[in-house]
């Protein structure tokens, strides 16, 4: 249910982006999605890739910082009121969404939105009650 | 031109002389019956009480260094017993232990009486309203002023550092003459009085004192523009009394050190030869009359040179340059003492931190000193969430702020970004223009 994770530490400096994705390429590994949180002096690069546990080995060589975490990837109607949908059965349970971002490709009529929530494993069980559906990596990297 | 306590100021340079023969005597004799470390230290050079008999004879004394405050920490240099101590001051050490210093009553009459002349010399009276913005505590800076403007009989105001807002209302209302701060404070002050609507022309204030950091001629400028008075620079260091070691007279130039009570040399800190003045070295200072804390010959790290003019003023003593710079990584943020040594033991006993950091100074236009250090993430801290590096941060701004005493600003860094390097890194990058 769970998706792996990778976040990048970065200096707020020019050319470490391109440095990261530029490591990922020339070993061949494909982002899927990404989101940038930032402060005033550095920014954490969040990525899906295809093969997570390979794009650590490699961007810890470079010597970055990386740190592995476990998402979800929830599907979500394309349509107004979507996000409203999940937002609010999350909502009315508690739950802490400590941030979310969209993924590239699509599931059918759905689009994909990566959510780190805490508790993981309750919300899993929260959303399925709800009649959301969480896909797995294999299902999410074979998009 | 003002003075204290002029007879003694203006005596001539021979009855100096004897006077500092006679002292410096007195101090070597009791130092070596009184102090284990001074004897041990003088037999293995070879040198006896016997063998001092001039004021010149002083080169043949070993040197004390600041480490020798904590091999000794924290009162084993004292030469009398606790009975008679009445007060015990402290500065940061190089790592772990303060250096610890003692006085007794007879020495706090003549640091107060050093400071008399500093505050004199400024013109300073029992008339004036001394408002006493140096920081009170184990700082020898609050409580240094406060004594000798005591000693004149000035009114003081205690009110210590900090809360500008109350400065400036207490300045207005009870129409203080004198200040004495840390000259980026007295800045800062101004800034903060342009801003308030006050207009410093019209406020009594008069003249101010300030030390316990490096400063230039254009902060002088700056201080006496945005204040509207005569600042005058002042030095001292805990381990030889305290703030009043050295004062400046109204020419405004160099720092007359009180030579009866604290003997100033410069050397060449590589082989520790007596350097003629004028020329450039590290200052050394003995104490003539120092009782709690006999010290002889003590390398202050700092770097200047010692005017050989006589000062159009009259006073008989030697005149020391502003300091020039130190021979060691030590800085001065805000009056406080900072050693990179401190900086990196804190880090050590931060779990999952590792000791590669830069210490980044920083003085912006009318701004208080600002300490950045970088530290470099480790493995461990690594997240995917800002706020928990963040919380990072701040905990290693808390451990650095409670150890150090001064705030500082952590920022996290890529690995094996800070230089690495054989022998001695460089810890610090100094933007501070203190040319």
């Amino acid at each position: 249910m769970k998706v792996n994770q990778i976040s990048v530490f970065l200096e707020n400096k020019s050319g470490r982006l391109a440095d990261v994705t530029r490591t990922l390429a020339d070993n061949g590994i494909n982002i899927r999605a990404l989101s940038i949180a930032d402060t005033i002096d550095y920014g954490l690069l969040r990525l899906i890739v295809n093969d997570p546990a390979r794009a650590t080995e490699v961007l810890t060589e470079q010597g970055f910082t990386v740190a592995k975490t476990e998402v979800l990837a929830i599907e979500i109607p394309d349509r107004p009121g979507g996000m409203a949908g999940i937002i609010d059965i999350l909502s009315a349970k508690g739950f802490n969404i400590e941030y979310m971002y969209a993924f590239v490709g699509r599931s059918g009529e759905h689009a994909i939105v990566i959510f780190r929530i805490e508790p993981v494993d309750q919300a899993i069980e929260v959303l399925k009650e709800g009649g959301v559906r969480i896909l797995t990596g294999d299902e999410l990297h074979a998009l | 031109m003002y003075y204290w306590d002029k007879e003694t100021e203006c005596m001539s340079a021979d009855r100096l002389r004897e006077i500092q023969s006679e002292r410096l005597k007195e101090t070597v004799r009791r130092a070596y019956d009184k102090v284990a470390f001074y004897r041990a230290k003088m037999d293995e050079a070879g040198v006896t009480p016997d063998d001092i008999n001039s004021i010149d004879d002083i080169v043949k004394l070993p040197f004390t260094y600041k480490e020798d405050f904590r091999e000794n920490y924290p009162f084993a240099m004292f030469a009398v017993p606790l009975e008679e101590v009445v007060r015990i001051h402290a500065s940061s050490g190089t790592t772990g232990k303060p250096t610890v210093v003692g006085y007794t009553r007879g020495d706090i009459d003549t640091w107060s009486e050093c400071m008399a002349r500093t505050l004199g010399a400024g013109g300073t009276t029992r008339g004036d309203i001394v408002q006493n913005a140096y920081g009170y505590g184990l700082f020898t800076g609050g409580l240094g002023a406060h004594y000798g403007a005591e000693k004149i009989g000035a009114s003081v105001v205690p009110i210590s550092g900090g809360n500008t807002k109350r400065q400036l209302q207490l300045m207005e209302d009870f129409g203080s003459t004198v200040i004495c701060s840390t000259p980026s404070y007295a800045i800062f002050l101004g800034e903060a009085a342009a801003e308030a609507g006050i207009d410093t022309k019209k406020l009594p204030l008069r003249v101010g004192f300030f030390g316990a950091e490096p400063w230039t001629d254009s902060m002088r400028r700056e201080i006496e523009e945005k204040l509207s008075i005569d600042a005058l620079d002042i030095y001292g260091l805990s381990e030889v009394t305290g703030p009043g070691v050295s004062y400046e007279c109204m020419e405004k130039s160099g720092l007359h050190v009180s030579e009866d009570h604290f003997f100033p040399e410069i050397i060449d800190s590589e082989t520790g030869e007596r350097m003629p003045d004028g020329e450039k070295g590290e200052l050394v200072f003995t104490g003539l009359t120092k009782e709690a804390l006999p010290l002889l010959r003590y390398r202050t790290r700092d770097v200047t040179f010692l005017r050989p003019e006589p000062c159009a003023c009259g006073r008989v003593f030697r005149r020391m340059n502003r300091v020039l710079g130190r021979t060691d990584d030590m800085l001065i943020i805000r009056g406080v003492n900072v050693f990179p040594s401190q900086i990196e033991s804190v880090l050590m006993e931060i779990e999952g931190t590792e000791p590669h950091y830069m210490i980044v100074v920083d003085r912006e236009q009318g701004r208080l000193d600002q300490m950045e250090v970088w530290v470099e993430v480790s493995p461990n801290m690594a997240s995917d969430e800002v706020k928990k590096l963040e919380a990072i941060e701040r905990q290693i701004e808390r451990e650095i702020e409670s150890t150090l005493n001064v705030s500082v600003r952590v920022k996290l860094v890529e690995p094996k970004t800070i230089q690495r390097s054989e022998g001695k890194a460089k810890r610090v990058i100094d933007r501070r223009d203190l040319g």
